[in-house]
């Protein structure tokens, strides 16, 4: 309910960050989502790594495409501006966006119909051009504001509602990013906050495009037996091979793992992430690997989730097309507009 | 036997070659040598949508009285491609001439007997003088520049310094080409005499500059401030961003970082690089892309966004024929309406006009203090004869003293200030609201931008009151655009009448040039060149005063004249379209023959429809 105002009340315990918000001021307007929907859980999760990164609101701009989870950068970091923009263009639009300013953080939330059907071909691209944003895709498998269409990440042979077996192959974006040359990869589910808050902090963190696939079991239409993305299904099938804490500013590290369960890996901004494995031999600096990893454990059944790959040093769009450390958009007539003695030279030339 | 033509400065060449012959530059080099002597040219590129194989036609029309459209008709035929002879020896005017590499000898009955004909063994020339097979090919091309100077009165000093120009630093080609040169020249001063068409040094050209209206529309943009480009090759627009591109890396690079102060984009199609174009606009950079009809096709859900959100963009449109696919290397000016109301929805978009390569320069910049005062897409609509063609036109002029006009932008101290922000709130009456740059302040002017209806503080709503009162006012906002675009330009005729015409765009030369013969003839007609749509009150005015109106546009199916009807209630029995949609450029001949044989025909006006008479 957009309209309805949140109460200003909060509770008395909750401490300010570093700048001096309180978690409330990276909330949005009230969801209007189902109860019970994965995607609203993301949109906390979203609200509390901001407030735990420290992040000026409106520093962050939040663009999305069309669908349920489209619309959920109305319900946090109000202060931000957003973009609504159209059915599986917001890539595009995140990049122009990006290209015009790119001291702003950039957060594009979407959908696997949005990703995956309609917007397949713009997230590829923006993926492989190495924009420098977190896409965040709140994967349900399902069309829920259409009622109950199957999506193109929905498993072969699983089960709509209404009893229909999907016959199609599913894209698995995850295998898709790391093909793309994402820099930063990772896949989660909205039914486990501890795994996917520290995920969306380091995605936010790392300087280059950062990928998080999160499983979001959409209540009305695929919760049901015979659905591979029901919360019962991805709990049952959720293989973690690491836990994510995010470190910021090279503070040291407490190891509280057993010695050897533990990799360090420093980003380009100096921010630490620590993973405890879980998986013995997973190594997230690995492309390969992560790719052939996944495809062994999906070839079982399993969804790996948690930081696949990181590349600590990744470049982006702006260091492609060298542009000035300047945002785009604050450069004055000065540096934009030539004026009349480089005509004369240009008009010389053409006699 | 008719008469060898004979003219001084006022003819026509056209070459006739094979795609990817190398015969481009040597042709274009002719052209420039005439240029050089001070007479104008108007040439015109004719080419498939080919790399190699396919014939290509360059024509030049030598004129000192400065007519820059086509004129119709060849004067001297340069036939070099064996595939279209007959079709080029049947297009010579009588009395012309054919020029031909006579290495191999003809049948009689493939020649005329009303035209000059001039027989040059070029290929025997080369083989005697050249042993490599693209060294023979190449060289042709120089041998028979060479050959027409000679036999057109061209000086070979203004060809040598042409070839010293393009290959400065390499002595050696230069040499090598003033040698092939010489031969042609030689071979028809110890052979054949001057013909009856001449070039005679004049002072007709002044200062004016050479150039293609891509090229200027692309130096435009970067006077216009444009930062960022999102584009997919597409012909004929794909030498625009070309053109921004080599332009920014000239004029952009910041020269202390060495960093750009500029993003190109070449994005993996159309909808990709609107979408980068409104993520850009959205943001608070000066973004455009071009495109060509297709393109248009593809972006218009994006286009919607931008009318309904208010965000700016910029589009140039270099219009080829169409539909679908349709003649992609030939000209029309055919998207009109498809651009005017591109997307779904009740949607209406601005549109600038340019008439030639220094209004693609001019619209061009403009056409960025356009988009973010209304904040909205302003389409620039060029074509191929315009666009990819060079075309003779006065120099660049820019005001130092201009600043680019950001529109209405809400800043940090006066958010600070608490001054009232509602991005789609209409405070001074013009229909434009004020926005802000996402990132602008810690708690103020943020707002959630989306293609719903919402109220004017952003908020999502679906009340019918507050939609209505939105899109009225987005008309309020086209209201205000008519007092922005550039005015029409009128020609009146040198007597009073009630007999019109409104043009626009690369049809204007021709038109010019029309104009001049009706006056000789005794035929008064106002002219009003638009400039831009939505039409101002001037076209009303013009639709008021006059019984008859002739509306010249290059498509089939009279696009201005349906937006006059349309938009500025133009009476459809007094509009009567003159339609040229061939592919090929509109002459004046054709203008003047169409014009006249209506106004010799038609019945008053008001009684029944007028007719078209196109070809």
């Amino acid at each position: 309910m957009t309209y309805i105002a949140k109460p200003k009340l909060h509770h008395p315990a909750l401490a300010p960050n570093a700048l001096g918000y309180l978690r409330r001021d990276y909330e949005g307007s009230v969801s209007t989502l189902c109860a019970g929907c994965g995607h609203d859980s993301i949109s906390s999760a979203i609200i509390q790594a901001a407030y735990e990164l420290d992040l000026p609101p409106h520093r962050v701009a939040k663009l999305s495409g069309i669908g349920c989870s489209s619309k959920t950068p109305d319900y946090f970091l109000g202060n931000s501006h957003g973009f609504n923009t159209v059915h599986g263009r917001m890539p595009s639009v995140l990049t122009g966006a990006n290209l015009a300013n790119r001291e702003l953080i950039y957060l594009g939330v979407s959908g696997d119909g949005d990703s995956a059907s309609i917007g397949l071909g713009q997230f590829a691209h923006a993926i492989r051009r190495g924009v420098n944003m977190t896409y965040i895709v709140e994967n349900n498998g399902v069309y829920g504001l259409t009622k109950g269409q199957f999506s193109a990440t929905s498993d072969r042979g699983s089960k709509s509602k209404r009893g229909v077996v999907n016959h199609d192959s599913a894209i698995d974006m995850v295998s898709l990013a790391l093909q793309l040359g994402a820099t930063f990869v990772g896949r989660s589910f909205s039914g486990d906050k501890a795994q996917l808050v520290p995920l969306i902090k380091a995605a936010i963190r790392h300087p280059g495009p950062a990928f998080i696939d999160t499983l979001s079991p959409c209540v009305q239409f695929n919760n049901h037996a015979g659905s591979t993305k029901s919360y019962d299904y991805v709990r049952e099938h959720n293989e973690a091979v690491n836990r994510l804490d995010v470190i910021a500013d090279r503070k040291p590290i407490e190891v509280d793992y057993e010695p050897g369960t533990t990799i360090s890996v420093t980003q380009h901004d100096g921010s630490v992430l620590s993973l405890h494995k879980l998986s013995e031999h997973y190594d997230p600096t690995d492309r390969v690997a992560a790719l052939s990893y996944l495809a062994e454990r999906q070839a079982a059944g399993e969804i790996v989730t948690g930081l696949l790959y990181v590349n600590p040093e990744p470049g982006d769009l702006h260091g492609a097309l060298g542009t000035t450390d300047r945002p785009l958009n604050s450069l004055s007539d000065a540096e934009l507009v030539p004026g009349q003695s480089a005509l004369d030279r240009i008009n010389a030339g053409l006699r | 036997m008719t008469a060898p033509l004979a003219a001084i400065n006022d003819f026509v060449v056209k070459f006739a070659n094979v795609n990817g012959s190398g015969s481009a530059s040597a042709n274009s080099m002719f052209a420039k040598a005439v240029l050089r002597m001070g007479v104008p040219v108007a040439v015109r590129n004719i080419f498939p949508s080919n790399i190699q194989g396919l014939p290509t036609w360059y024509e030049v029309r030598v004129t000192e009285a400065g007519h820059l459209g086509r004129r119709g008709g060849v004067d001297l035929m340069v036939a070099m491609n064996p595939q279209t002879w007959d079709k080029d020896v049947a297009e010579i005017e009588p009395g012309g001439y054919l020029f031909y590499d006579s290495t191999k000898p003809m049948p009689a009955s493939r020649f005329r007997t009303d035209i000059t004909v001039v027989g040059v063994p070029l290929t025997a020339i080369c083989n005697a003088a050249y042993t490599a097979a693209r060294e023979r090919q190449l060289f042709k091309n120089i041998i028979y520049v060479g050959a027409l100077a000679s036999l057109l009165g061209i000086e070979i000093g203004v060809i040598e310094t042409l070839l010293a120009e393009q290959f400065e630093g390499r002595d050696r080609l230069i040499k090598a080409n003033v040698a092939a040169l010489h031969m042609g020249r030689d071979w028809v001063a110890d052979n054949r005499g001057p013909l009856g068409l001449q070039v005679r040094r004049a002072d007709a050209v002044g200062d004016r500059i050479f150039i293609e209206g891509n090229q200027a529309a692309g130096l435009g943009a970067v006077y216009g401030g444009a930062t960022v480009c999102a584009w997919y090759p597409i012909t004929p627009s794909t030498s625009l961003a070309e053109a921004f591109t080599s332009y920014c890396q000239d004029l952009r690079v910041d020269p202390e970082s060495g960093k750009a102060n500029f993003a190109i984009v070449q994005a993996e199609d159309e909808i990709a690089s609107i979408g980068v174009v409104i993520g850009a606009g959205w943001n608070g950079a000066r973004a455009f892309t071009c495109t060509s009809g297709p393109g248009i096709s593809l972006m218009t859900e994006f286009i919607g966004l931008s009318y309904f959100a208010e965000i700016p963009a910029v589009i140039f449109d270099v219009q080829r024929g169409g539909p679908s696919t349709g003649m992609p290397t030939r000209t029309q000016q055919a998207d009109l309406i498809g651009a005017a109301y591109a997307s779904h929805g009740d949607t209406k978009h601005p549109m600038l006009l340019p008439m030639d390569p220094g209004e693609c320069f001019t619209f061009g910049a403009l056409a960025f203090d356009l988009a973010d005062r209304l904040q909205t897409t302003v389409f620039v609509m060029l074509d191929l004869d315009m666009g990819m063609n060079e075309w003779l036109t006065e120099p660049f002029s820019w005001d130092d003293a201009r600043r680019m006009d950001r529109g209405k932008v809400m800043t940090h101290d006066e958010l600070e200030a608490g001054r009232d922000f509602g991005r789609y709130l209409d405070v001074d009456g013009d229909g434009i609201p004020y926005r802000t740059y996402p990132g602008v302040h810690p708690t103020k002017g943020g707002y959630f931008t989306r293609g719903t209806s919402r109220n004017p503080y952003a908020r999502y709503s679906e009340e019918g009151s507050v939609y209505v009162d939105n899109v009225q006012r987005l008309l309020r906002k086209f209201e205000t655009a008519k007092s922005l675009i550039p005015a029409p330009e009128l020609r009146p005729a040198s007597a009073p009448t009630r007999d019109g015409v409104i043009y626009y765009g690369s049809t204007g030369p021709a038109m010019h040039e029309a104009l001049g013969l009706f006056e000789s003839q005794g035929r008064r007609l106002d002219a009003l060149r638009v400039r831009g749509f939505p039409f101002s009150s001037e076209v009303d005015d013009f639709l008021a005063s006059h019984d008859r109106i002739f509306v010249i546009e290059q498509n089939r199916d009279a696009q201005l004249r349906t937006l006059l009807m349309a938009e500025n209630g133009g009476d459809p029995y007094r509009l009567v379209p003159i339609l040229h949609y061939d592919g090929t450029p509109i002459t004046a001949r054709f203008i003047v023959a169409s014009i006249s044989s209506l106004m010799d025909a038609t019945t008053p006006p008001g009684s029944r429809p007028l007719r078209e008479a196109a070809e």
